[in-house]
């Protein structure tokens, strides 16, 4: 071979491989999450860290959602929904493998479901299970699921960290050794510090997957997350603790910033149970009485949308309530003079979230200007869970409600922390959770906003932002989550 | 000797004994659901139900104790609510981290300290001994999780010297050591400041005794005085307080490892309070007595080896 040619063939094999999408296979990313987990099992366990790390990444489920919230195949590559809306048969993926070697398949499915179903089942979104009937696997790729009523959810509740797909065989380790189909395989978990992940090459969408090896550290202290990026131990933090120090990011040219919406829809809570909330003029004065803006301003820095009820405004069917009780402290306090509640104290109990406590501050300030006098408590967790949502002990309340598609906390009846129980609105969530055709339902979605609106439930304050801050070398990331997981599928980092 | 020997070892078991008694009633008291607080908001009634039954959560308190004490007089310590595991690996996985930074914090403390202190001390009222009071009096003063914050700025963020926080074990000793530096020094440094004065002012009083006057008149040089016969005589004091800091080092570790994301027992203790896990918190909560009980212990014998005449009085 002469000089020239062996120059050429060197150049064209580099060339080859700068062209190719799998150049960047080497990708490594690390990645700050705020939330440490305890357990690994997103069928077992509600932390919202698990779905974060796990869902879509390790374990995979009949369906997945995209970044705009719509529902895609997964491990079912196609569905056929019969007429009256009450049978789904699924056609799944072939040749698929879970991480240890076995082969999934139906049965894998049967034993899934069955398992979230069952009386002893653990699944903290059990409900999302309630409408099937009956789970059965007509050949080794075929899956039928019968409804007891039509769901409107179904498809995208499938598609959720709860429904994941497990084996039978590795389902009692999943804890602390997760065994899933998804696109990358658990590698190690140094409990409290560090988790890693790599690559599954045996993944059907393998091609498609930039990273390497995927690290999560456990940095639960805000100013600690900022030194992490600052010194560039991390090349991500998706969900950043704190928006006040978004701004010295946003001038460093070594990162960029993204504000998103989530799913997160945060409420200042009253207890419809007893006096004074169970009367609606107070809670109109009370929604009149405080100004959203200047608690996005104080609280979130600026960075949180406005809403008007309960719906998030990126959804399909928002409609924007937000100017239906404007801010007037001198209306209001002349509605509480009317209701005869001026001049009473109330507590208001904030969980240790920094959007609760800092609203917190701010709406007992403007509470105290329309002449009532709100002690704010702030209290633990484990006390607010116990004590706030378990007793419904409390007046007042801040709390972001995560969840997809929970409107239907408003017809959790009486027993709920919220304390309402009104049959109207029973009656419409039933329809809207039955309505399966789209359009329909986005319009009786809004029927829903506008009806709790005009109840004032309670005071719907903003949409919790999803705050990121990235190295510029990373790409692919969701910059607005409509579930509890990210995938990592698309996300490049060629350093 | 062996009469002092048993009464505290008696005394050793009834603290432990009361200390489990106070964390399994107290955690009781406390509003909590550790069933909720796995589940989360949309769990149904019937899944925290079954969780519960899990957990072991549907026994009487009683009984739940008297099991607890029986498996632990066994050396089993149960299974973590939350985690899931034996609380005995978690504990082991966690305890060399905190072990090493504990360790790491007092030898930083005796080294500064005695020589910040017996330093000053030989220089009373002059700028040495002003010197150290001055630095002295700041390292009380300031609270450790700020200092923390300004050392990881300065040498991590700007710098780069050393990494932020994280700790990834004792497999790359090097690496390891690293990521000890920091949270060290803001472990140590009130320790120390605290410490050095006490051997300051011990070391004033011994110096102004005749059989220091005695050494230095017949020819010993200053430095040998010091170290070789005001040292060893101003020790009891300074061993006092040491045995009181090996146990605030130890709990002064819950703040440290918050602050530089360290995988160790402070920050196990603060997640399993959150979560109501009891058995994790119970274990820990006797771990660290121990090792409290154990440090006063140790000072104990130490002032008998450090002063004999203390023998007549145990």
């Amino acid at each position: 071979m002469s000089e020239f040619s062996r120059i050429f063939a060197a150049t064209t094999v580099a060339l080859g491989m700068g062209l190719s999408p799998l150049a960047a296979a080497a990708d490594q990313i690390i990645i700050g999450l705020q939330q440490e987990p305890t357990t690994l099992d997103p069928t077992a366990d509600a932390t919202a860290s698990i779905d974060g790390m796990m869902t879509m990444n390790v374990f995979e489920a009949l369906t997945t959602v995209a970044e705009n919230g719509e529902v895609q195949p997964n491990l079912a590559t196609g569905w056929k929904i019969s007429d009256d809306g009450l049978t789904y048969t699924f056609q799944l993926a072939q040749d698929v493998t879970f991480h240890d070697g076995t082969a999934f398949d139906a049965d894998d499915v049967v034993f899934s479901f069955n398992r979230a179903m069952a009386e002893d089942s653990v699944n903290p979104s059990k409900s999302i299970f309630k409408p099937i009937e009956s789970v059965t696997a007509i050949d080794p790729h075929t899956v039928e699921i019968k409804l007891s009523r039509k769901d409107a959810f179904f498809l995208f509740n499938m598609g959720q960290g709860d429904s994941a797909i497990v084996a039978s065989e590795s389902v009692d380790t999943n804890n602390t050794n997760p065994v899933g189909t998804g696109p990358f395989k658990f590698d190690s978990w140094t409990r409290g510090d560090r988790l890693t992940l790599v690559k599954n090459p045996d993944h059907r969408d393998a091609a498609n997957v930039a990273l390497d090896k995927v690290e999560f550290r456990f940095i639960s202290d805000p100013s600690a997350a900022t030194a992490a990026m600052m010194a560039e131990e991390l090349d991500a933090f998706p969900g950043f603790p704190a928006p006040e120090l978004l701004t010295q990011f946003e001038a460093d040219p070594r990162f960029r910033v993204n504000i998103g919406s989530t799913e997160g829809e945060v409420i200042l809570a009253m207890n419809n149970s007893k006096p004074p909330f169970d009367n609606i003029e107070v809670r109109r004065a009370v929604a009149t009485a405080v100004n959203r803006d200047e608690i996005i301003e104080g609280a979130m820095y600026g960075q949180a949308v406005p809403i008007g009820s309960f719906y998030p405004p990126h959804g399909t069917a928002y409609v924007d309530l937000t100017d239906a009780y404007p801010h007037d402290t001198a209306k209001a306090k002349q509605m509480f003079t009317d209701a005869g509640v001026e001049g009473t104290t109330m507590t208001l109990r904030v969980p240790p979230f920094p959007y609760a406590t800092r609203s917190a501050e701010i709406i007992q300030s403007e509470l105290a200007a329309a002449g009532i006098d709100a002690k704010v408590e702030n209290v633990e967790w484990g006390f607010w869970i116990d004590e706030i949502y378990k007793k419904k002990n409390y007046d007042m309340t801040i709390i972001a409600h995560t969840s997809p598609n929970d409107m239907g906390n408003f017809a959790r009846g009486p027993d709920y922390f919220y304390g309402y129980d009104d049959a109207t609105f029973n009656d419409l969530w039933g329809r809207i959770e039955t309505e399966t055709d789209p359009t329909r339902r986005d319009e009786l979605l809004q029927e829903g906003q506008r009806f709790l609106t005009d109840q004032s439930v309670h005071v719907f304050l903003f949409q919790l932002p999803l705050l990121g801050v990235f190295k510029t070398s990373v790409e692919g990331y969701w910059s607005s989550a409509p579930v509890l997981y990210m995938p990592l599928k698309g996300v490049t980092n060629p350093g | 000797m062996w009469y002092f020997i048993f009464r505290r070892t008696a005394g050793f078991v009834a603290t432990l004994f009361v200390v489990s008694a106070v964390v399994f009633a107290v955690m009781n008291i406390l509003p909590g659901d550790p069933a909720l607080t796995i589940l989360g908001l949309d769990a149904t009634d019937d899944a925290l139900a079954a969780l519960r039954e899990q957990l072991g959560l549907n026994q009487p308190v009683l009984a739940r104790y008297v099991s607890w004490i029986w498996n632990a007089l066994q050396g089993d310590f149960g299974i973590s609510h939350s985690f899931r595991v034996p609380v005995s690996e978690l504990i082991a996985e966690r305890l060399p981290m905190t072990v090493s930074l504990a360790v790491a914090g007092m030898i930083f403390t005796l080294v500064i300290a005695l020589s910040l202190g017996i330093g000053a001390a030989a220089r009373h009222r002059k700028v040495g001994d002003w010197g150290v009071m001055f630095i002295s009096q700041i390292g009380i003063a300031v609270p450790a999780f700020w200092l923390s914050m300004l050392l990881v700025l300065l040498f991590a963020v700007k710098l780069r010297w050393l990494p932020p926080g994280g700790f990834a074990g004792w497999s790359d000793p090097v690496a390891a050591m690293r990521s000890l530096v920091l949270p060290t020094i803001a472990l140590g440094v009130v320790q120390s400041a605290v410490l050095a004065r006490v051997t300051r002012s011990s070391a004033l009083e011994v110096m102004r005794q005749d059989f220091v006057r005695t050494a230095r008149a017949s020819g010993l040089s200053r430095r040998r005085v010091l170290w070789r016969h005001v040292l060893p005589n101003a020790l009891v004091p300074i061993v006092t307080i040491v045995g009181m800091q090996f146990a605030a080092l130890v709990t002064g570790t819950i703040v440290i490892e918050n602050v530089f994301y360290l995988p160790g027992l402070g920050r196990l203790i603060f997640q399993s309070i959150s979560n109501r896990d009891l058995p994790t918190v119970q274990a820990l909560v006797m771990l660290f007595a121990a090792i409290v009980v154990t440090a006063n212990f140790v000072v104990d014998l130490l002032y008998v080896v450090i002063d004999p005449r203390l023998k007549a009085r145990t």
